[in-house]
């Protein structure tokens, strides 16, 4: 790659670094380091997940039947996708094409409006419709969701969406996160400030994002597809 | 260019004029403080943030021991002496403990000892302490608005079905301060790896900083979970849901299963870093190289990992299996061995030292007995069968105590007494600190001895009265306790005396090895060092002739 330039020179030095390259391996360090946390945030909701799902393998069959296989799919297929114009994002910042970063950095954005999007208003909103509110506005009713009133364990089911609502929204949580410092990047790519010296930002920004997918392929099996 | 080369054969030189540009003094503006990024100002602002919070922690103890004379509830209702201990936890736990030694002398330290400008994230190191405080001014405002009642652990359902307390601001405090946490251990882990000066290997690292890279683990691979933990309790609490209540299908015990994840490895985060101070005392003090270095260091290492496979021995009567409970038992034996190594390798190093009793020293020998006592009834606790009459009662909280206080306290006061002519350049009363150390040993163990043998004959902790039979044993812990408060009280004192007052340290008092010491004036200069130095020796090249400045 592109760090073997000039150092003392480099304007992206931070003056308590000896050389760009001890900067960069900090900082991808730090970056990794971060990663884990998240790891371990996450690896908590999916530990309850573990155990409720142990506890209540009929209320976790019966919740996961009610999910919309075709539109959790089609969201994992947009997040995917948004993954991969986030990784042509780098090599266009790596080859110094800052045109095309611009436009794979706003196809990512896009495609994550419109997995959260698509989340919001076929998944979320129905739900909260008829009656799927975990805890005082729990009353499973209507067309789709109103089978689930005929469960016998209403608190087991209530934890399935307890669980579904958290993690599905921790996650989309952290695309929102993430769409903020995707228009950060936008502007700053428009104020021509990334190129082959300076992708460190793009590069870490597309490690966050690929986490954010990766922990939807998780979270995508593991909700809608227990059936 | 010459750079400073540190040999350690020869009795390094000694500077004893104040530097006229020094970090404290260079630039003197309120915002040159608030926005600085340089890692010992934002020590200096940890040291007195934590002061601050340590007060706070001990004016509930000076209460509930005062109510605890007597053994009729008298001065506390019940409800308030249950909000007391638990906001004394809290407080201590989460704003002085936690971020103590790490958060203060680590900042201040970690960079000069492995010959940096700087940590590696800056200004992520300044953004820890605003997040500190935003969770410390929350922390407080959960005290002015009536307080907290479940106790530090916030065990479900009481936590998020039964108190009428603040519990929901609460669990915000802690989300908010462990990402504090988090952060600095990531910008240490971070500056261990990659910011180390020339020649200084791994295996040349003061112990102090193999410590705080255990230290800093845990705190990446734990907080975060205990973070999601107390989300879900928030969210248990805030709508009703049954994440952990039992009557809504949940199960109490995941929460305290994964409550015990992070908080048993976070008594790591507090013990590591005040065994790293020890090392360097003890090394310092005895003028001997520390005996089993290696050794040493990787238990520090080893704790860290093993540290994370016992948390369930804070759950043997909490319906856990009994298979379970066989091998937490197991592990917890475990964790005990790389401690005792390190005891063993400090007591080696003293023998045919040159052992000076310095301020620092005296309560560096203070730690090691009252950890190893502290360690000791821990097998107590962790061996299965004898916990289950244990459980509960002030022994639990005697052996903690003796850990906490005894072992982390202590290190941290030896830890400041040590470092205070680098960070301040002033000596204080060497006469009157020997004097305080004693009397913090001594009221220490007045204090929390007598809980061990309360424990031991059943007195229940958490109540706010008790059955006159344990009056002698509560009046005798009050006494010690109000010696105690003596001797950390007199050191703010003599140390606020000493910056205006006291001798110029000069660089190096105590005749101490390492960068710190013999490169760094003292206060150190804004940017530590002049020259990047070359480090060609290992650790602790002491020749037995280091003497104290006069």
């Amino acid at each position: 790659m592109s760090s073997a330039t000039v150092h003392d020179e480099n304007p992206y030095l931070a003056h308590h670094f000896e050389s760009i390259e001890q900067q960069e391996e900090s900082c991808t360090l730090g970056m990794w380091l971060f990663l884990a946390q998240e790891v371990m945030f996450f690896g908590g909701l999916f530990m309850a997940y573990a155990v409720y799902r142990f506890m209540y393998p009929e209320a976790w069959l019966e919740g996961s039947a009610s999910l919309s296989v075709p539109i959790g799919g089609a969201n994992t297929v947009f997040l995917l996708l948004s993954s991969f114009t986030m990784a042509m994002g780098v090599y266009f910042c790596q080859v110094g094409n800052s045109k095309w970063l611009f436009r794979a950095l706003t196809a990512t954005l896009v495609l994550g409006i419109i997995f959260v999007g698509v989340k919001w208003v076929y998944e979320y909103t129905p739900k909260f419709a008829e009656g799927i509110f975990p805890g005082a506005g729990w009353g499973p009713h209507g067309h789709h969701y109103g089978h689930l009133a005929d469960f016998a364990d209403q608190g087991a089911l209530q934890i399935f969406f307890v669980l579904y609502f958290i993690m599905t929204g921790m996650h989309a949580f952290h695309m929102l996160i993430g769409f903020a410092i995707l228009l950060v990047l936008m502007w700053m790519t428009k104020q021509n400030k990334f190129g082959p010296q300076r992708y460190m930002p793009i590069l870490f920004f597309g490690l966050y994002w690929h986490f954010v997918d990766i922990v939807w392929v998780f979270i995508f099996p593991m909700f809608y597809l227990v059936t | 260019m010459a750079n400073d080369v540190v040999h350690g054969t020869e009795i390094p030189p000694r500077d004893h004029t104040r530097p006229e540009v020094n970090y404290l003094n260079w630039r003197q503006t309120v915002s040159s403080w608030l926005l600085s990024q340089d890692h010992k100002r934002i020590g200096i602002m940890y040291l007195i943030s934590i002061s601050i919070f340590f007060v706070v922690g001990g004016l509930f103890a000076t209460i509930f021991r005062i109510e605890l004379l007597t053994p009729e509830g008298d001065l506390l209702q019940a409800d308030t002496y249950n909000k007391f201990f638990t906001l004394h936890g809290v407080v201590m736990i989460f704003f002085f403990l936690i971020p103590s030694i790490p958060a203060v002398l680590g900042n201040f330290l970690i960079p000069l000892q492995i010959g940096a400008k700087d940590v590696a994230f800056p200004k992520l190191n300044l953004a820890s302490w605003y997040i500190f405080m935003v969770g410390g001014t929350l922390g407080v405002a959960i005290i002015l608005l009536g307080g907290l009642d479940t106790g530090w652990t916030f065990y479900t359902p009481l936590s998020t079905s039964y108190a009428n307390t603040h519990v929901f601001l609460a669990a915000i405090v802690v989300f908010v301060t462990g990402f504090s946490s988090i952060l600095t251990g990531l910008n240490f882990l971070v500056t261990i790896h990659k910011m180390r000066a020339p020649g200084l290997t791994w295996f040349r690292l003061p112990l102090f900083i193999w410590a705080h890279y255990a230290t800093s683990v845990i705190q990446i691979l734990g907080t975060p979970v205990l973070a999601i933990t107390i989300f879900l309790a928030g969210v248990e609490r805030l709508w009703g849901v049954g994440i952990f209540d039992p009557a809504l299908g949940g199960d109490p015990v995941l929460f305290q299963h994964m409550f015990w994840f992070y908080s048993h490895p976070a008594v790591y985060i507090m013990i590591l870093p005040g065994m790293g101070v020890i090392s360097e005392i003890i090394g310092c003090f005895s003028r001997n190289r520390v005996f089993g270095y290696e050794f040493i260091a990787f238990s520090s290492v080893a704790i860290a990992i093993i540290g994370f496979l016992v948390w369930g021995h804070h759950m043997y009567v909490s319906g856990q299996a009994m298979y379970s409970n066989l091998v937490f038992s197991l592990l917890t034996m475990l964790v005990a061995v790389p401690s005792a190594i390190k005891i063993f390798n400090w007591t080696a190093t003293l023998y045919k030292g040159n052992v000076v009793w310095a301020t620092p020293m005296i309560y560096a020998i203070g730690f090691i007995g009252l950890f190893a006592i502290g360690g000791g009834t821990g097998l107590f606790l962790g061996a299965v069968g004898l916990d289950v009459p244990l459980h509960d009662t002030y022994f639990v909280v005697a052996h903690f105590h003796y850990v906490m206080v005894g072992g982390m306290v202590m290190a941290y006061l030896a830890g400041i007494h040590f470092y205070w002519p680098k960070m301040t350049g002033k000596m204080y009363p060497q006469t009157l600190a020997k004097l305080c150390a004693i009397l913090v040993f001594v009221g220490f163990n007045c204090t929390f001895f007598p809980q061990f043998l309360a424990g031991w004959l059943g007195m229940p902790r958490r109540y706010h009265s008790y059955h006159e039979d344990f009056q002698v044993l509560n009046v005798m812990s009050t006494i010690g306790a109000s010696i105690l408060g003596l001797g950390f009280i007199i050191p703010v004192f003599y140390l606020v005396w000493s910056l205006f007052y006291g001798k110029e340290a000069g660089s190096n008092p105590w005749g101490a090895r390492g960068l710190e010491w013999e490169v760094c004036t003292s206060p150190p200069d804004p940017h530590n060092f002049h020259e990047t130095p070359v480090v060609t020796s290992e650790a602790y090249a002491y020749t037995g002739e280091e003497t104290l400045s006069e």
